[in-house]
């Protein structure tokens, strides 16, 4: 199962969740296997032709998934996967 | 032929009176969206550091050093997402205040390279967190350490909100010689929204203050709050504001793009957002064939968000 990191603003789906696990093999399996246990979050982050919004990042590890492969990037076992939006405020 | 000379600007002897007083710049281009109403601009990206946030910084910190609660010896701490940092960092170096900042470690790269450049002190805070993450942090580093920080809390510090009510707002009055017939700005702190405000309103009753929001938590204009999922600052008060403006991040960022395209104006996300608020009220006054005056704030540059994440291995826009 791979872990997937919940931003603060997103975390009213999860639950107050800060992580939740799921399985999956790509970052798109993944994502779409957090809609099952998050109902309603994928439309925060998939703009209405299915792309990742261009305000929000998606990280496997430390690499921001538009310098790998996007949402076909291969997600292993105990990878950590973020979405991280932009700050706010002051 | 030779050119007129133009006046030179005065001399001056100290680097933060160069902060406020900015120029008031109209939007020639955009306001053709809505004919027969003005669009203005605040350039607060002239102040020294970059960004409207010079304001609050210098205030508060003068006013704490006035009041003795900035003591020498004492490091100013605070949570920032960015530019109040920055604000700090230059007020800092320049008055001889030693700082501390604590920012979610996704702030943008520039940023960090900024304030660090002043010779400040960064703490991170988780970048899952965001600004209320960064707001939680600086409150118990203060409490581990009360001897050592001033708390600036610009969320809460009335200073912040007052350097607006004596700076942008008489500003704002005094270039459109009493014109203005609308505010519009996002809100941070919301303490130029709330300063602003507040002064026009007392100097001309019938200037309607718009305050801009993102319009969901999960939202990409930098520096702006969804004040229903967040801490909300202590100095905002609602009834200030004769109006509040949802703003799409789409919206947001294609008028900044639209500002550096059609203006020249290469401005940050915050500032395309308020501009876009600004041209709604503007498009709403033309339909009703109606005149106006509307004014805006231009935040900051948008260069200082270019390699927005650490992760970032080149410019996307």
């Amino acid at each position: 199962m791979a872990t997937i990191r919940i931003p603060t603003p997103l975390r009213k789906y999860t639950q107050g969740q800060e992580e939740v696990q799921v399985a999956g093999d790509t970052v798109a399996a993944v994502l779409a296997a957090l809609e099952q246990s998050a109902p309603g979050i994928r439309e925060r982050i998939f703009d209405d032709a299915g792309k990742v919004r261009r305000f929000v990042n998606v990280f496997v590890g430390e690499e921001d998934i538009r310098f790998l492969d996007n949402l076909q990037t291969p997600v292993a076992e105990r990878d950590e996967i973020s979405i991280v939006p932009a700050i706010a405020g002051g | 032929m030779t050119a007129p000379l133009r006046q030179p600007r005065p001399r001056v002897r100290d680097l933060t009176e160069l902060v406020g007083n900015t120029p008031l710049l109209r939007l020639r281009h955009i306001e053709r969206d809505c004919p027969g109403v003005e669009l203005w601009a605040k350039c607060e990206f002239t102040n020294p550091a970059g960004s409207v946030k010079d304001r609050a910084a210098l205030r508060i910190i003068q006013e704490a050093r006035a009041a003795g609660l900035l003591r020498p010896g004492m490091r100013l701490i605070d949570s920032t997402s960015g530019n109040t940092g920055i604000a700090y960092a230059m007020v800092g170096a320049a008055l001889g205040v030693p700082i501390t900042l604590v920012m979610p470690e996704n702030v943008s790269v520039p940023r960090k390279q900024v304030a660090t450049a002043y010779g400040v002190e960064i703490i991170y805070s988780s970048p899952m967190e965001g600004s209320d993450g960064a707001i939680l942090l600086a409150k118990r580093v203060v409490d581990e350490h009360p001897e050592r920080y001033w708390y600036a809390d610009q969320y809460s510090n009335p200073n912040n909100w007052l350097a607006h009510y004596h700076g942008t707002g008489p500003e704002i009055w005094a270039q459109t010689s009493g014109r203005v017939t609308h505010f519009v700005t996002g809100i941070g702190t919301s303490g130029t929204v709330m300063g602003t405000s507040r002064r026009l309103h007392e100097l001309g009753p019938h200037v309607r203050c718009v305050g801009m929001q993102p319009d969901d938590a999960m939202h990409g204009l930098e520096g702006m709050k969804h004040l229903p999922s967040s801490i909300v600052p202590h100095i905002y008060d609602e009834s200030v504001l004769d109006e509040t403006m949802w703003m799409s991040t789409e919206e947001g960022w294609d008028m900044a793009e639209r500002l550096a395209h059609e203006e020249g104006l290469m401005v940050g996300h915050s500032s395309g957002g308020n501009v876009a608020a600004a041209l709604r009220v503007g498009k709403t006054l033309a339909a009703e064939h109606k005149p106006g005056v509307v004014v805006t704030i231009l935040c900051d540059r948008g260069d200082r968000y270019f390699l927005p994440l650490k992760w970032e291995k080149h410019y996307l826009w």
